[in-house]
């Protein structure tokens, strides 16, 4: 069930890994992992807590060593590339939002050092840039408040916007939805599609919610001894990869072109019951 | 619910636009205490107010030594050591992204007293070891102890890659080279009256040529730490963001440790070991203001700078005509400071 072959894309793609494995101290959390992530494609990685989708980001984005395996970027080793221009090209959101005495417009702006480098003295086109990644994340009105004065969603929208500030052609976000109310949680599917569809650019994020996780083109589905799949959203759900991943039965309904986890869970015996 | 938070927002925007403003009132305000207390180290010292006024007014060949040639550089020197040291302390609690790290973490304090004791040991016995002595002096001596604490510091814990190992070898260090000092101390008793003075800090001999050296120092330290500030700004957001930046950690560690400890060698060298100006400049500046790291950077070290002053007039003025060390000012100042700390959070926990 690894790597269906008809899903593979006839470009070359935006990153990719061969062989990969990855653990910390004795514990193999990834191995054998080949992954091929398309360009201008939105990709989400899905799988029980603990299975590595953290892990798997970490390491693409090269802040994990892998013990085994390459991770290419635009076909060139990971590891070759220069510091600041992987960082142009490579993107990574951590899972938790960091808080800090820093102001809203100086976090975003600090995406743009793979640019812009040590020089306190920024250009035109970074600013712009900043500008742009703060009003698609809807956190311009904000930019001059430190990020301890904000809410975590609010925080949350900030490192987005950073992220999106590098205008990298590949970006890993590890729970870009975290904090964010349902809405807000939309908005941020909205804006990954845009990135990817009219962007070119291609997204890999690890989100909780199932169906939120499914609006994207694409699935890397983890579970604990490996890929379960990697494939479009329907190879995924005509093969079952989520119940095999989770090791438990997981209902997703389709209602009106979406895809909705829908719990097993019976509702009206559970309500019997409290009476 | 969404109405509180738009005042909220409204009440909180113009206090960060003001931000720039209550920097440069408090830069102003720091600059302004500094010529005060430096006009104030000129007119107090041995004899009283009045005749070193007269004297400023009506200078004759033996006022103007005493004055220009005692108090000023005595005064200057110990703002630049202040200064070195809030810059040190600045930025030490961003590398180590902990707010009570200060320049003596990596074991330089040790390292300096060591460096003298040897220096002070090898003049003692033989003339050789007295010839070179003299050559090194008390400065340099402390200086290359201090090099050598933080070499030491850094190849114990093999890098710059983690920061807890480095604090932790850091601890062992100043632990060991105390230990070795003290036994130094033990054999030779009779240097034991030359070491106080600089175990306790003293800015008591401080000459025109020892400015020269802080004010030297203190240029090639600040100018490339405002231009590796941004790195600072970026660590706040953990290490791994901060890599992914496109910053290289370890050379962005190295780099301001080894200002770090530099900056520091060159006040203790000058000045010995004077405790708490490089914790309390920066957490002051950050308790007033909210500051991004090339701000702090450059308020943190006028801050210190005026601490050691204050500290160094309040030595000379507590008990004239005799003088308290500076050291045991700053350390009471900095240690009610922090025992307030731990008040008020504790009151507001």
């Amino acid at each position: 069930m690894r790597e269906a072959p008809a899903s593979r894309t006839t470009t070359s793609p935006a990153l990719s890994c061969e062989g990969l494995r990855v653990g910390y101290g004795s514990r193999v959390v990834l191995e054998h992992v080949s992954l091929d992530i398309p360009p201008g494609r939105w990709t989400s990685v899905v799988g029980p807590n603990g299975c590595g989708k953290s892990t798997l980001l970490r390491a693409l984005a090269g802040l994990e060593t892998a013990r085994a395996g390459t991770i290419f970027l635009q076909g060139r080793r990971l590891q070759a590339w220069p510091r600041r221009e992987r960082a142009r090209r490579l993107a990574w959101l951590s899972q938790n939002a960091p808080i800090t005495d820093l102001t809203a417009a100086e976090v975003v702006a600090l995406g743009r050092f793979a640019h812009s480098g040590w020089l306190a003295h920024r250009q035109a086109d970074d600013d712009a840039a900043a500008q742009r990644a703060m009003t698609a994340t809807g956190s311009l009105a904000w930019a001059a408040r430190r990020l301890s004065t904000l809410s975590g969603g609010e925080r949350q929208r900030v490192h987005l916007a950073r992220v999106l500030a590098v205008e990298a052609p590949v970006l890993l976000l590890d729970e870009p939805t975290t904090h964010l109310d349902p809405p807000h949680q939309e908005d941020v599917a909205r804006l990954l599609r845009d990135q990817s569809q009219r962007h070119g650019v291609s997204v890999v994020s690890a989100i909780h919610d199932l169906s939120l996780a499914l609006t994207a083109d694409r699935v890397i589905v983890l579970g604990h001894s490996g890929i379960v799949g990697h494939g479009t959203v329907r190879e995924a759900l005509e093969g079952d990869w989520l119940s095999v991943a989770f090791e438990t039965r997981v209902n997703i309904v389709e209602h009106e072109g979406v895809h909705l986890w829908r719990p097993a869970l019976d509702v009206r015996a559970q309500q019997g019951i409290d009476r | 619910m969404s109405a509180p938070r738009a005042l909220l927002q409204l009440g909180e925007a113009p206090q960060d636009v003001t931000r720039a403003n209550r920097l440069t009132v408090w830069l102003v305000a720091c600059v302004a205490i500094t010529l005060l207390l430096t006009f104030g180290s000129l007119v107090i010292g041995t004899s009283s107010i009045e005749t070193s006024l007269g004297w400023i007014l009506s200078p004759d060949a033996q006022s103007s030594v005493v004055l220009w040639q005692i108090r000023l550089p005595r005064s200057v020197g110990a703002w630049l050591a202040g200064a070195l040291l809030g810059l040190a302390g600045g930025i030490a609690q961003g590398v180590f992204r902990n707010p009570l790290a200060d320049p003596y973490l990596l074991g330089t304090a040790s390292g300096a007293a060591l460096g003298v004791t040897i220096s002070l040991v090898a003049a003692d016995v033989s003339v050789g070891g007295l010839a070179w002595a003299t050559k090194l002096g008390i400065t340099g001596a402390a200086c290359l102890g201090a090099g050598g604490a933080t070499l030491l510091t850094i190849s114990l814990s093999r890098g710059v890659l983690q920061t807890r190992s480095l604090l932790l070898s850091g601890v062992v260090v100043a632990f060991l080279l105390s230990a070795i000092t003290q036994l130094m101390l033990l054999a030779k008793p009779d240097i034991w009256r030359s070491m106080q003075s600089f175990l306790f800090g003293s800015t008591g001999f401080i000459s025109w040529s020892s400015v020269g050296l802080l004010g030297t120092v203190f240029g090639v330290s600040i100018i490339p730490a405002v231009f590796l500030s941004r790195g600072l700004d970026a660590l706040t957001l953990g290490e791994d963001t901060a890599q992914s930046l496109g910053l290289s950690l370890p050379a962005l560690r190295l780099s301001l440790l080894g200002i770090v400890s530099l900056a520091t060698a060159a006040a203790v060298g000058e000045v010995g070991v004077v405790g708490f100006v490089g914790l309390v400049a920066p957490h002051l500046v950050r308790e007033t203001l909210s500051v991004n790291h090339r701000q702090l950077l450059i308020a943190a070290p006028l801050c210190g700078g005026a601490l050691l002053q204050a500290a160094d007039l309040a030595s000379r003025w507590l008990i004239r005509p005799a003088e308290l060390p500076v050291g045991a000012v700053t350390a009471c100042v900095g240690g009610s400071y922090l025992v307030y700390l731990l008040w008020r959070r504790s009151r507001n926990a």
